[in-house]
């Protein structure tokens, strides 16, 4: 398939340095290390390789910033800086002047199957590479490169995995179709998917009804989702129901095959993929139940007259977190992942709880802290919360990455619900969509 | 391998949706400019007509009944729905007096008209966290239909379904607006 990115994972040929098995690490002085692209070099000069060029230096920049670990150098303060013309033609000295402590530098180039990318990242002060790979795939999406190179240089410079390459799923009203109901017509929503910062919306579904809470599959090849299905027969009652979505076979599957007296709705999906939580009124009352991603093995998990709602699993997948209201309101709840052992977990009025993995191991919630909600995160080390959001509109579903280190969720600061990602810490609010209404993000593994 | 593209299926198939969303706008009909009259000549004016003798009865005003229900289809029914929506304080599902006189009345109409099947809606403000309105709004459904159920309304006459908080009945963003979206809303499914 021409899209599949592979990796060769080789040392540039043009390298003048000897291969060092002592892996180098960027460090700053007193600070992030600074780093500056100096260029990815397109290597012929026809139209799609010197764009390809350009958006992977673009994204590359974008991508880094991102996590907040380098500095990356203004565009404006390095414009001066001669680019090179290839991969050991970076001019160290200048870059030295502008107090960069690395430069990337990369070079694409068509090939007969699609492109080749090199890429080196060289430590200014010593000449000596700390980073340096080629790509081979399509030339179709060059941000995949970008985003691809990104994450590579923080798996291998700090340790950690980067969101780079992951995707967001949300719901969108976005094009304005209606379905009947019963007082004039409804907007629709339709599942979408997106990168990580808000590139190339896909929309993943046609079935003109709401659709909404969908949930990534850990592997990636699925989203399950809440979907409203017109009953059969004489009656044409609606009722919610969870399909799962294989979005790249185009298949989809309905495990819980519901009816309007058997209603399943927000699919939350086991870290190793193997079943599904979600809530069912199917015994009269909304209650946590798991099942096998087939529908066999069904089990009920909550046996009480309050509500209980929108399970999220461990990322160990040992225990479950839902909200019940058995209080009066609703509250984040844990329990093994066997239905023992429930418990309070926080006593704020808070919903839709999403569990982050090491080394944070935190709750985000959504918490009523006023006529609308703010994103929180409970720490399961302190046993405290903290507010990350600043109390502007209302700001719900959060959802964490994969790496823990940010959060979707939906708000409505702008007006319309528009869903953004922040990092953990609070700062570094970003808005990913901005057309229709757009609600419900999860975010891929 | 985790870094799957993804595929160019996709993407054409994505695009044909919205490509088929956007852009099949109907062509705009263009009035017709009307006709140009021009002056006819004076006739002389026909001759008035013979008086017709009072002898046929005029026929009687049909009928109309008064009773809305007689429409033929489910959208009239709903759109002019002999049903009262019940209504509900904030984060509760409890039927209130008022509540209790209204399905009281929406029992009465299922006992006149016993093959009708209902779905009762139930919608949330905007107040609630979306996902937790998902249940609270089917708390509300199911309520108002136990209630209708201990009126002696068999249960599978009786569907229901939650909307939360996604569609408002009332956009606005004060007490006058979400009191009217705190509601189990009835529907008749089928007739």
């Amino acid at each position: 398939m021409c899209c599949t990115l592979t990796v060769a994972g080789t040392q540039p040929p043009s390298s003048p340095q000897p291969q060092s098995d002592v892996k180098i690490v960027l460090e700053g002085s007193g600070g992030p290390p600074k780093l500056g692209i100096a260029g990815v070099i397109p290597l012929s000069s026809d139209a799609e390789t010197v764009a390809a060029a350009k958006t992977i230096a673009d994204v590359l920049y974008d991508d880094i910033s991102y996590e907040r670990e380098y500095y990356m150098i203004g565009k404006d303060a390095i414009s001066t800086i001669p680019k090179p013309a290839s991969l050991d033609g970076v001019p160290l000295d200048r870059w030295k002047e502008v107090n960069a402590d690395g430069v990337i530098v990369g070079t694409v180039q068509k090939t007969g199957s699609g492109a080749l990318v090199q890429v080196k990242l060289i430590q200014v002060a010593s000449g000596r590479t700390a980073f340096g790979k080629e790509y081979s795939g399509s030339i179709a999406n060059p941000r995949q490169y970008a985003h691809t190179i990104a994450d590579e240089i923080f798996q291998q410079q700090l340790g950690f995995r980067g969101v780079a390459r992951t995707k967001l799923t949300f719901s969108s009203d976005r094009d304005a179709e209606r379905m009947k109901g019963p007082t004039g017509a409804r907007d629709v929503q339709e599942i979408y998917v997106a990168d990580y910062d808000g590139a190339r919306p896909q929309r993943i579904t046609n079935t003109r009804t709401l659709n909404i809470t969908p949930a990534w599959s850990p592997d990636g090849q699925a989203i399950a989702y809440t979907s409203y299905r017109q009953g059969s027969g004489s009656s044409f009652s609606t009722y919610q129901d969870l399909i799962v979505s294989w979005i790249f076979k185009g298949q989809r599957e309905t495990p819980t095959n519901g009816n309007p007296e058997k209603q399943n709705y927000l699919p939350a999906w086991s870290p190793d993929g193997s079943k599904l939580a979600f809530t069912s009124n199917r015994d009269g009352n909304p209650e946590i139940y798991i099942m096998n991603r087939d529908g066999s093995g069904l089990r009920r998990m909550t046996t009480n007259p309050a509500i209980d709602v929108t399970p999220t699993w461990s990322p160990t997948g040992n225990q479950i977190a839902w909200v019940s209201d058995r209080t009066g309101n609703p509250k984040i709840y844990i329990m093994n992942a066997d239905g023992t052992g429930q418990r309070m977990l926080i006593g704020d009025y808070s919903d839709r709880p999403t569990w982050s993995s090491e080394p944070f191991n935190e709750i985000a919630y959504a918490a009523r802290t006023g006529p609308g909600y703010d994103i929180k995160i409970y720490s399961f080390a302190s046993g405290e919360s903290k507010r990350i959001t600043d109390g502007i509109g209302s700001n719900e579903s959060p959802a964490f990455s994969p790496n823990g280190r940010h959060i979707a969720f939906t708000s409505t600061r702008n007006g319309k619900s528009q869903i953004f990602t922040i990092a953990r810490d609070g700062n570094d609010l970003r808005q990913i969509t901005r057309e229709g209404n757009n609600k419900f993000p999860n975010w891929s593994r | 391998m985790r870094h799957t593209w993804f595929a160019a299926a996709i993407v054409g198939t994505a695009l044909v949706f919205a490509g088929a969303c956007h852009h099949n706008k109907p062509p705009v009909a263009k009035p017709t400019p009307p006709p140009t009259t021009t002056t006819a000549p004076p006739t002389r004016p026909p001759a008035p007509p013979e008086p017709v003798p009072e002898t046929t009865p005029v026929p009687p005003e049909p009928k109309i009944s008064d009773d809305p229900l007689t429409a033929s289809d489910l959208d009239a029914i709903n759109k002019n729905s002999p049903f009262q929506p019940v209504f509900f304080a904030l984060d509760s599902y409890e039927v209130d007096g008022t509540g209790q006189q209204a399905l009281t009345a929406n029992a009465g109409i299922l006992k006149k008209y016993p093959s009708w099947v209902i779905t009762i809606e139930g919608h949330c403000d905007e107040r609630g966290t979306a996902e937790y309105n998902l249940a609270l709004g089917e708390k509300r459904a199911l309520a108002a239909k136990t209630y209708l159920v201990s009126l002696g309304i068999p249960a599978d006459r009786v569907r229901t379904v939650s909307y939360g908080k996604e569609f408002p009945f009332d956009p606005g963003h004060d007490e006058g607006a979400w009191s009217k979206n705190r509601r189990a809303h009835f529907v008749v499914t089928s007739k």
